[in-house]
This record gives structure tokens, sequence and C-alpha cells, in this order.
């Protein structure tokens, strides 16, 4: 998300770079291509409007025209707008006591509004409450059971009444249901609306009269058009929003709506949703936004995903066997694996600071793919020693996954020298390892790891070996 | 009530409010001048038909107006119709039928874009308006109820569905409705799919995979690669086209939920980048909610009384 955004601003300031002193001209310029970008990026042509007017206020005046490095105070004007305009935030849910708390959830059909329910539900039973999910979106087929399906997966109690059509009953009865059963907060899933859709938009506001709900949050798909400023205004008008919830933030949208949802309800964003699975909810943080759309990079983000996928344990396992050197292919699959996981590689280089130029170099991700393919090829036994292999294993293994044995015996190669590095490295100390870091680099660099170059490599001849030699050879690396 | 009719009601809401734009914007008799212009491109712009499009057309304008071809505002709707209405030629809004039964088509597009809805109104627009025997295949096997949402639409719409648990693969699903729709003689096959976000690489594969499976059970299938958008969509959509068709072979586009206020105007991107033409477009919860696109009228509904 963003990605081009900051790929446009990035080129506006490469215009500014060299220029000596800012002047009213060079501004004007760069925020007609950040008006332009921001109109790419969906924000509202008002919003867009006024934010362009702002920064340019800010910008063209003795700050910049008195600096000599002019780039950078433009970058951090158009950064602190773009913050301001989408900030304060504030992610906590205020409950209160005696409960049962209310929470109600309203958006356009499809915004994902069962979805982040359950999403919301997760997140506070980790602060300790009890809530309950209730089923009022009455219309869509089968609502009520996909609501009562992700109850399950909670384990929590899902209130719902089948066979009508009356969802002010139904949110009115699981009220006291909740007291009855002591839950401490209510979750009310309301149906799908259309803003101009007067009679539903009648029966939301009416919901929201019979229950009082202590928070109405507004759900909006992040990838929303122009149309945004539409959906914020009419529920903003009809009821009484206290924040809002993007969805399908890791889609790549650009996400304007961010901005101009922020801008017409002057309601916090309070979450967004990052995924699929139920804990994919995560505080809205405008700094990283504002940073990722400068292409500053969003390591905090990276960070986290990173976590997720390689848990603490099984990385100091991993440490452990690579200092013994007994580093398997299966692990070596696996972290390529687990680094898939957390985005394509592209992804995630747009977040790493000083990348995101390079997001646009083509990565054939292809190749992890054949890679994945040869180890798959081989047996267990194979996989866990890979000096097994000889030139009829080699043969069958490149059969199996369609390729060159060459292309195996480059994997071979380039493993054996992966573990014989990590496993001196883990001998030395911090700075001899940051030294045999940056000659793997270098190694990687001249094409000696290159997986693209292995095919027809002349480096790396097929070399036959009888499996006598193999046995010598393990002998030799066992000592 | 004829199809024509049915879009124009339900692009009336629309086109009240283009038209509100544009009759604002610009009022019959007024010598076009920078202002004009500028209001021109603010609308042009909130109907989401992206920068560069309208930088286009509003050169176009601003070049005919120099020349003196056009001087006064009224001259400029008629102007942009014809400008749009060449950028959706009449050619392949058809359905693509197969030469021997089934037709396969594959419904796909992001969360929550209405695939389910949609497919339930082409099942009923292909059962009744087409007369043909429909049968649907349940391979959202991800979404919690996704299946029994179909199951329902395909009950009350009358047509059989292949369906297994949800959690099963989705390209057996598809598979095996393949399978009996060649035994039971069906004509079209209508391929329901998890909602999926385009950069989730993975879940891209296994459609890819789906597609792969369908082609082999029947070859040449599926004919017809449905992508639902949302109305509502900014222009990730076209970024969101463009690696769908990477995946698989998107033939059209199904443009949902044109009820509400939105306008959909990316679609005019996606035409021209892509060459993806809109076939259908959903205007309503009902399963008759649906009208085969017909670029005159949009174009004409969204910009004239």
């Amino acid at each position: 998300m963003f990605d081009q955004l900051a790929d446009k601003l990035g080129n506006v300031f490469r215009n500014l770079r060299g220029r000596g002193r800012l002047t009213e001209e060079h501004v004007t310029e760069a925020l007609r291509d950040i008006r332009t970008a921001l109109l790419e990026a969906d924000v509202s042509v008002e919003v867009a409007r006024n934010f362009c007017d702002q920064v340019g206020t800010k910008a063209i005046g003795q700050e910049i025209l008195n600096t000599l490095k002019p780039e950078q105070v433009m970058v951090k004007v158009v950064h602190d707008e773009l913050v301001a305009l989408m900030g304060p935030v504030d992610p906590r849910i205020p409950f209160v006591s005696p409960g049962p708390t209310i929470l109600m959830l309203a958006g356009l059909q499809g915004s994902g509004k069962t979805t982040t329910c359950a999403k919301l539900a997760k997140h506070i039973i980790s602060k300790g409450k009890r809530p309950m999910l209730v089923a009022a979106d009455l219309k869509r087929p089968a609502a009520i059971d996909q609501l009562e399906v992700l109850g399950k997966q909670l384990s929590i109690p899902v209130y719902t009444e089948r066979g009508h059509q009356d969802a002010v009953k139904v949110c009115r009865n699981s009220i006291s249901q909740a007291r009855r059963m002591d839950r401490d907060v209510v979750i009310l899933d309301t149906a799908g609306r259309l803003a101009i859709d007067e009679e539903m938009m009648a029966e939301v506001a009416k919901v929201a009269d019979v229950t009082q709900p202590h928070q109405i949050y507004l759900v909006i798909d992040a990838m929303t058009g122009q149309d945004a400023v539409n959906t914020a205004k009419s529920f903003n008008t009809r009821l009484e929003l206290d924040g809002v919830i993007l969805t399908k933030f890791d889609s790549d949208t650009r996400g304007g709506a961010a901005l101009t949802v922020k801008t017409i309800t002057g309601k916090p964003i309070k979450f967004i949703g990052i995924g699929e699975k139920i804990d994919n909810l995560e505080p809205f943080h405008p700094d990283r936004i504002a940073s990722r759309i400068l292409g500053m990079g969003d390591v905090l983000t990276l960070v986290e995903q990173a976590q997720q996928q390689f848990d603490q344990d099984e990385a100091a396992k991993l440490q452990k066997k690579m200092a013994k050197g007994a580093l398997t292919m299966e692990d070596f699959l696996d972290q390529f694996r687990k680094v898939q996981k957390m985005g394509s590689i592209k992804s995630l280089m747009k977040m790493i600071p000083g990348m995101g130029g390079l997001a646009d170099m083509e990565i054939d991700e292809n190749e992890i793919k054949r890679m994945e393919a040869i180890i798959l090829s081989m047996t267990r036994k194979e996989r866990h020693d890979p000096d097994l292999i000889d030139s009829s294993r080699r043969r069958r293994i490149a059969r199996g996954a369609g390729v060159d044995p060459q292309e195996v015996s480059g994997l071979v190669k380039q493993f054996t020298q992966m573990r014989d590095m990590m496993k001196s490295m883990s001998g030395l100390s911090m700075m001899n390892r940051m030294k045999a870091l940056s000659q793997l680099g270098q190694a990687a660099a001249s094409g000696q790891m290159n997986l693209r170059k292995m095919k027809g490599s002349t480096s790396a001849p097929a070399r036959r070996v009888s499996s006598k030699d193999k046995r010598k050879e393990r002998k030799k690396h066992r000592r | 009530m004829g199809f024509f009719d049915r879009l124009k009601q339900g692009l009336t809401k629309t086109r009240d409010k283009i038209v509100q734009g544009f009759r604002a914007v610009l009022p019959i008799g007024k010598a076009i001048d920078a202002q004009v212009l500028d209001d021109l491109e603010q609308t042009m712009l909130a109907a989401d038909m992206g920068p560069a499009i309208v930088h286009e057309l509003l050169e176009q304008i601003r070049s005919q107006w120099k020349k003196g071809l056009i001087k006064e505002t009224q001259e400029i709707v008629p102007f942009l119709q014809q400008k749009l209405i060449e950028r959706f030629p009449v050619e392949d809004r058809q359905i693509r039928w197969a030469a021997t039964k089934p037709t396969v088509i594959l419904v796909t597009g992001v969360n929550g874009s209405g695939k389910t809805t949609s497919i339930a109104k082409l099942a009923h627009h292909l059962t009744h308006v087409e007369q043909k025997k429909v049968l649907v295949a349940a391979c959202d096997t991800f979404r919690a109820a996704a299946v029994e949402q179909l199951t329902i639409w395909a009950d009350r719409i009358g047509v059989p569905i292949v369906k297994h648990d949800q959690g099963s693969d989705p390209a057996a699903v598809a598979f095996d409705a393949c399978e009996a729709a060649l035994a039971r003689g069906i004509d079209v096959v209508i391929v329901d799919t998890a909602g999926r976000l385009h950069t989730q690489d993975h879940l891209m594969r296994e459609l890819a995979k789906i597609q792969r499976v369908i082609d082999k059970k029947i070859p040449g299938a599926p004919h017809e690669v449905l992508l639902v958008l949302d109305a509502t969509i900014g222009q990730n959509a076209v970024n969101q086209a463009k690696i769908f068709g990477q995946f698989v072979k998107v033939s059209g586009l199904f443009l949902a939920k044109l009820d509400g206020s939105a306008k959909g105007g990316v679609v005019i991107g996606i035409r021209d980048q892509l060459g993806v033409p809109v076939k259908f477009v959903g205007l309503g919860e009902t399963p008759d909610a649906i009208a085969p696109f017909d670029p005159a009228q949009f174009v004409t509904a969204l910009l004239e009384n």
C-alpha cells in the first residue's frame, strides 16, 4: 500500500534536489505532483486539495526559503501534514462498568464487518473480557452461520434469532441475554447497507437508538475510492460514530481512504485489518503509514511480521543447529518458506528503508519454487545429509523436480557453503561475524551464490562422484 | 421491466449525482473558461475515473476549445460521451460460449467484492433469460459459511450445486462440478471462488490451480473468467485486474453494487490499460438485479439527464 505514492513523492523530491533554495515555483511544481499522487492513491478530491493548500502554505515560507536542504524540509512538512491528517489515534476501547459494554459495527456490504467482529472479539478477549457476538445481519444469506462458525473458533457465544427480519428486536434481546450470561462486552454485527438506502440507514439508526451502544465503529474497505466521502458522510450523519476500522490493508492499495475518512468524520481510525486470520487486526499508526508514503520504509511492521513467522524457540534451536553445522536441507527450505509467508519478497523490500527503489527490480520467485521442488524431490535421508547425493541420486532428483542435474548439484553446493559458513560464523565475535557476512555478500554479488547462474554454470560442472568418494567426503566432513 | 429500464433505474441515483455535478459545472450557454475546466476535472475525478484519464480527456477538450471547435459548456457533454463510448467498443461483451457444452465461467475477486451474490444473479440470468441449464460450484471452501450462502441462493433460484465441506480443496470441488456437468448435460457451470487479495501470492497460485484443473477436465475451460469489482473500488482496481490477469485468464468484469452512490469510473481505466471489458453490472440485492453491460447506456446514464 502507498508504494506508488511514495515513489511519486520520491520523484518530486529528486527534482527538488540540488536546486539550492526553494522558490514558490518549485513548491507549486511539487504540489502538483503530490496532488496527482494523492488522487491516484484515492484520496478524495476535496481532501487532496485541502492537503496541498496546507502543505503549500507551510512550505512557501521562511522555513523553506532560508534553508539549504529544501527537500528535507519539504519531506518533513509533507510527512507531518500526513500524520496530522490521519491522527491522532487511540486504539483503546473504553469499557464501561457495570457491563455490558455495547459495541456496534456498521458499514457497506462487503466492507468486512463480520470478519472484523470476530477480530475485535479476539482482541477484546486478550484484554481479559468476555465478549458475545450478535448476529444482526438478517439480510445476507448465511451471515448468521458465518458468525456462528467464527464464534465457535473463538469459543464465545453468538446470539442469534432465526426466522424473522427485525434486527432492532434481535439487538435489544441480545443485551438482556448478555446480562443473563454475564458477558461484559456485546458486539453487534449489523447488515451491510448502501449509504443511499434510506430504509436500511433508518434501521441502523434505530438499532443504535434502542441499544445505545457505547462505541459505534464504521468499517470501511481500505481500497475504497472517491465514494469513501459519501459513505463517511452519511454514516457519520446517521450514527454517532466513535471511530473507524479500515479493512483489507494487506492489499497493495495506496489507501487514500485512510486520509479521506479521517478528514471527513473527524473520528479516529482505531484499527486496521491486515489479513484473513482472526488475529490480523492491529492498531492504526499514522506515522508509520506516513513514513511509508514518503519511502522511508515501514520497518516496525516488517519486524512484527517477522516475529509472527519465526517463533523464538525455533530460532534458538536453529541457532544451535547452525553452530554444530548440523543444518539440514529441510531447515533450509523451512527458512525460505517462512520468508515467503511474510509476503512476497518484493513487498518486503519496499518496507526496508533505502530498498524502496529496488522494489521495481524483477525478483524471480520461480527460482525459489525450483529450489523447493528440488528439495522436495529428495528423500528424507538426502535432505538430512546432502553429501549422500551421488550422480544417480542426482539424476533421480532432477527428474522428480523437472530441472537439470546441474541445478541439483548447484543447490547442494550452495547449501554446503552456507552450512559451513554458518558453522564458522557461530564461533566468531559480533565484529567478525559482520565481516564474514560482508564476504558472503560479496560472494553473492560475484555470482557464486546466485541461483540463477546455477543453470549452465561452468564454475560448478556436474561432477560424477562415485558413492565411495562420497563416503570419503562425508567422513572428512564429520571430522 | 426491460433491462434497459432496470439499468436506467439503477443508474438514476448515480446519474442524478453526476448530472447534478456536471449540470452545476456546465450551465447551458456559458462560455468555456479555465474555471469551467477546473470544475469539470473535479467532477470527473470524483467519479473514480482516475487522474490519468481525466487529464487526457481534459486535454482533448482543451485543444478542441482552443481550436474553437467547442465554445460553450453544453457542447462538452456530447463530446465527452463520444470519447467515452469510443473507449468501450461494441466487441466481445457477449459471454464466450463453449463450442460444446458445458461453458465454464470462473468467478473471482477480492474479499467482499460481491462474488457470491453476483453468481446468484448470473445463475438467475442464465437460467431465466438465456434458458440454460446451470450448475454452480461452491469452491469458496475457506470463508466461514460461504458454502451455505451459495447453497441458499442455489435453492432459491432452483439450480443444482456441487459442494464439499469447508476447508476442502477448491480445485477438487471444481473438478467434481465439471464432471457432474458433463454427466448431467449441463449448459453452464458457474464456479464460485474464495475472495482473495491479489497480493496474497499463495492464494493467487491456488486460483491458477483451480483454472488448471478445470482445463484438464474440460479442455479450453474456463471459457470465461469474470473478475467481480465493487463499484466503490478506487484506482487499486487496475492493479487488481492486472494481477488477477497474470494468474487466470480474466476475460471480463462484473461491476457489482452499482446501485449505490459509487460510480465505478475505474472500469474506464481498466478497459483502457488492460483491454478487459465490463460484461455485467449488478444493481441491487435481488437475483434479478443484473444487466448486461451496455457502454452507451452506461456513459449516457453517467453524463446525461
